[in-house]
């Protein structure tokens, strides 16, 4: 929107050079319509027009099998690790099935389920609350269907802390660099007042990665496009089974389970 | 008219010293939050918002109650109240510079504020809320001034002011409005989820704001020669005696449909707040002594036997402000909050300099009140030939 | 009132305008003639050797924060990574892998300027020079 802007006043500035400009600007014509610089996606770039991820929970029997999920997440992402809990930053994290599907818990939850652990991250909303409330666009949604965080743009108000109903979101405290055990180049560190939260690794879509997360699964996760009938997802979950988080609430996450 | 402000008494000078001596460790414990980031506070990922939106939320209500003064004496012609119109309408102006305040100091951005600005976005309440608090401000201070100034000159406002008075009267009421709506459009967060939460808001507004109003009216007579007046001060009792009195039934209105209901995400966050939940209940006793301020004000304040008693109503209208300081100031943030999404009871206590900083603007607040009024009473006390 | 226009304390308001005008003025006073020299940035061996920028050298001597600004938001907010340059070259848009990439020294070629041009960016906040990384 901002280039097409500057595309759009630098024209009007042309234009207001008035006609006796115009012969210059017929000879300049056909050289700088190739010049101008490009910007365009990666050409292994992962694309989808909702991404989803299907989380199968009768793989991951401990939060042993979690680890090494949530390691990589952290390490790749650059998640601190605050010894004041008020303090925490969470992109992915396990949790019990009553806080996981509170209100979704049956009274006589059978042993595996009561006692194991769940895979938790931002759901990436089709209708997602806290792209609605926030007051600078600094979360939206992608045309993929990934919700994602501009933490250039973010004033760090945490109206969509309030709004998201899976506590998914986390917000830096205080400058979090400090509290990286080891830092990982090719990925931004934030910075103290901002919002952050799980960005289904957009970063690894570009260059045609699956999500971290995905690939350290042992193929107890599958993601692809919900959108496409041919999908692995789609298959997985005609399939099988499946429960999502809150579904009266009408968000529509895009995470779901098979429990 | 702004150096009346700059003349006083000794006391009126020492007040003020005092106040920008809380201003200014307000602002130093400021800089440290600037500094090292809202982590000096008692905030959290599960109470990411506290004592700041709180005291917002609360101090929007006292500055939408100007339109209990405006509203009976331009709509309804009723003389008395305009002798402290204009006590209402800079107190609404004090109010929301607060307003303003409390949400620069909560953003963990501040220097990235203008992105509001910048990147307008209408489906966030949020833009909504900052054109309608600084339209009222806008609002409060033109007609304010102007109609001091018509009066001090002895004439008539200017035309063009009515259409602005006219507007300000709704406006006021879309402050709160708007307000509740951050709150109430949220899933996931039982205790906001409610429709009569804006109603609740303005009957809790204008039952604080004239309150206030009222203690402030009789400040006013007993450190100058200008008097509000007894017969402005009874109606504002009125008032206040039925809007504590819909704030208390609105409230049992929302315990009703809760526990009737029985629907476990809202009832946790009741119980939270008057029980406690899971061994958790650090404003209980605070809930309680809320609900036996507004229930004692009531009795009160609608009897007209110890309302007609002025320091009966000064008790009364004590209770009133801290009742519903409780309730908004307090209760409502943490209690939206608490428990978490994800059914986790994590508490919130505000942090020392936290409250540090809210002092220091509440403060500011005062400064402006205290200036504004000294203006607003000296020329009242001109025109009456008192001076 | 009187008739004429006048200036009451005149004699005090004379001084306390002198007083202010010159403490307004106090900096440049004080730095008279002790003007630093502009900073030359040093270019990096990698970046002598690549001969030419994103940009052409004066486009990005005025202009890179623009153009930063533009990748930004480009990457983030629409999921484009690649720039293709007039001259037909690509680059991935990123701050701290392309750039700092050619011109490994922040220091000697980020800082210097913006340190004396008293400006500082908050890019360093998030993003990170590979080398301190490490």
């Amino acid at each position: 929107m901002k280039s097409s802007r500057r595309r759009f006043l630098k024209i009007a500035g042309i234009s207001a050079l008035g006609l006796g400009a115009k012969p210059v600007l017929d000879v300049m014509a056909s050289s700088s319509e190739t010049a101008a610089p490009k910007t365009a996606k990666g050409e292994n770039v992962l694309t989808a027009k909702r991404w989803a991820l299907v989380i199968d929970t009768r793989k991951l029997q401990s939060e042993e099998d979690l680890d090494p999920m949530i390691e990589i997440c952290d390490k790749i992402h650059n998640v601190p690790k605050f010894e004041n809990k008020n303090h925490e930053i969470k992109w992915l994290w396990a949790e019990e099935f009553k806080h996981e599907f509170p209100m979704q818990e049956p009274d006589f939850l059978n042993d595996r389920l009561k006692h194991m652990s769940f895979l938790t991250l931002c759901n990436h909303c089709e209708k997602a609350p806290c792209v609605r409330v926030c007051p600078t666009k600094a979360t939206f949604k992608r045309e993929d269907g990934i919700v994602l965080m501009d933490f250039h743009r973010c004033i760090g108000c945490r109206f969509c802390m309030a709004a998201c109903p899976y506590g998914s979101r986390s917000f830096n405290f205080r400058d979090p660099r400090p509290f990286i055990k080891e830092t990982n180049p090719d990925f931004p560190t934030r910075t103290k007042g901002v919002v952050e939260k799980c960005n289904f690794c957009a970063e690894r879509l570009a260059v045609g990665k699956l999500p971290a997360c995905v690939e350290a699964s042992n193929g107890a996760l599958t993601f692809g496009d919900l959108d496409d009938p041919e999908s692995e997802v789609r298959a997985v979950l005609r399939s099988n089974y499946t429960i999502r988080r809150k579904p009266a609430l009408g968000t529509g996450p895009s995470v779901f389970y098979i429990v | 008219m702004l150096e009346k402000a700059l003349t006083g008494t000794k006391k009126y000078y020492g007040w003020i010293a005092a106040l920008l001596a809380v201003i200014g460790v307000g602002f130093a414990c400021y800089l440290w939050q600037f500094q090292f980031g809202l982590g000096i506070t008692g905030m959290s990922r599960d109470v990411s918002w506290g004592f700041y939106i709180a005291q917002f939320t609360f101090l929007v209500g006292v500055a939408a109650s100007a339109v209990m003064v405006v509203l009976p004496y331009y709509l309804h012609n009723y003389k008395a109240f305009g002798r402290i119109t204009i006590l209402g309408e800079f107190l609404a102006v004090a109010s929301v510079t607060m307003c303003i305040l409390f949400i620069f100091v909560d953003l963990g951005q501040p220097i990235r504020v203008v992105n509001v600005l910048l990147h307008p976005t209408p489906n966030s309440i949020l833009f909504w809320d900052m054109i309608v608090l600084n339209g009222y401000l806008l609002l409060n201070i033109v007609i304010g001034w102007k109609v001091l100034e018509a009066e001090r000159n002895n004439v008539a406002p200017a035309g063009w002011l009515k259409p602005l008075i006219y507007l300000s009267i709704p406006w006021a009421v879309s402050i709160h409005t708007v307000t509740a709506y951050l709150y109430c459009g949220l899933p996931g967060r039982g205790f906001w989820l409610t429709a009569i939460l804006a109603p609740r808001f303005l009957s809790s507004a204008f039952a604080a704001g004239p309150a206030l109003l009222i203690l402030l009216c009789m400040i006013v007579r007993k450190l100058t020669k200008f008097d509000p007046g007894k017969e402005q001060i009874q109606s504002l009792a009125k008032v206040v005696a039925y809007a504590i009195s819909v704030n208390v039934f609105f409230f049992l209105c929302e315990v009703f449909v809760v526990f009737y209901s029985n629907i476990p995400e809202h009832v946790d966050h009741l119980k939270y707040l008057f029980v406690g939940l899971h061994g958790h209940g650090v404003l209980v006793p605070w809930m309680w002594a809320s609900m036996i301020f507004m229930v004692v004000s009531i009795i009160l304040l609608v009897n007209p036997v110890t309302r007609k008693n002025e320091t009966v109503l000064v008790v009364a209208c004590i209770a009133v402000f801290i009742g519903t300081w409780i309730d908004k100031g307090l209760g409502l943030i943490s209690g939206g909050f608490v428990p978490n999404p994800l059914h986790h009871v994590n508490e919130y206590v505000p942090t020392l300099p936290e409250v540090l900083i809210g002092l220091g603007i509440w403060a500011i607040g005062f400064l402006v009140l205290t200036a504004l009024f000294k203006i607003a009473v000296t020329i009242k006390e001109e025109v009456a030939g008192l001076a | 009132m009187p008739n004429k226009k006048q200036m009451y304390d005149k004699g005090k308001v004379v001084i306390g305008l002198c007083i202010l005008v010159a403490l307004m003025t106090f900096p440049f006073w004080y730095n008279l003639g002790k003007a630093a020299p502009a900073p030359e940035p040093k270019l990096s061996e990698k970046a002598k050797a690549a001969k030419e920028c994103v940009m052409p050298k004066a486009y990005m001597t005025s202009g890179h924060m623009q153009l930063l600004n533009e990748w930004r938001d480009t990457v983030v907010r629409d999921a484009k990574r690649i720039y293709t340059n007039p001259s037909g070259k690509k680059f991935n848009m990123s701050l701290s892998n392309t750039c700092l990439d050619c011109h490994v020294e922040k220091a000697e070629f980020c800082d210097k300027c913006h340190n004396y041009a008293s400006v500082t960016p908050y890019c360093w906040d998030c993003h990170i020079d590979p080398k301190e990384a490490k």
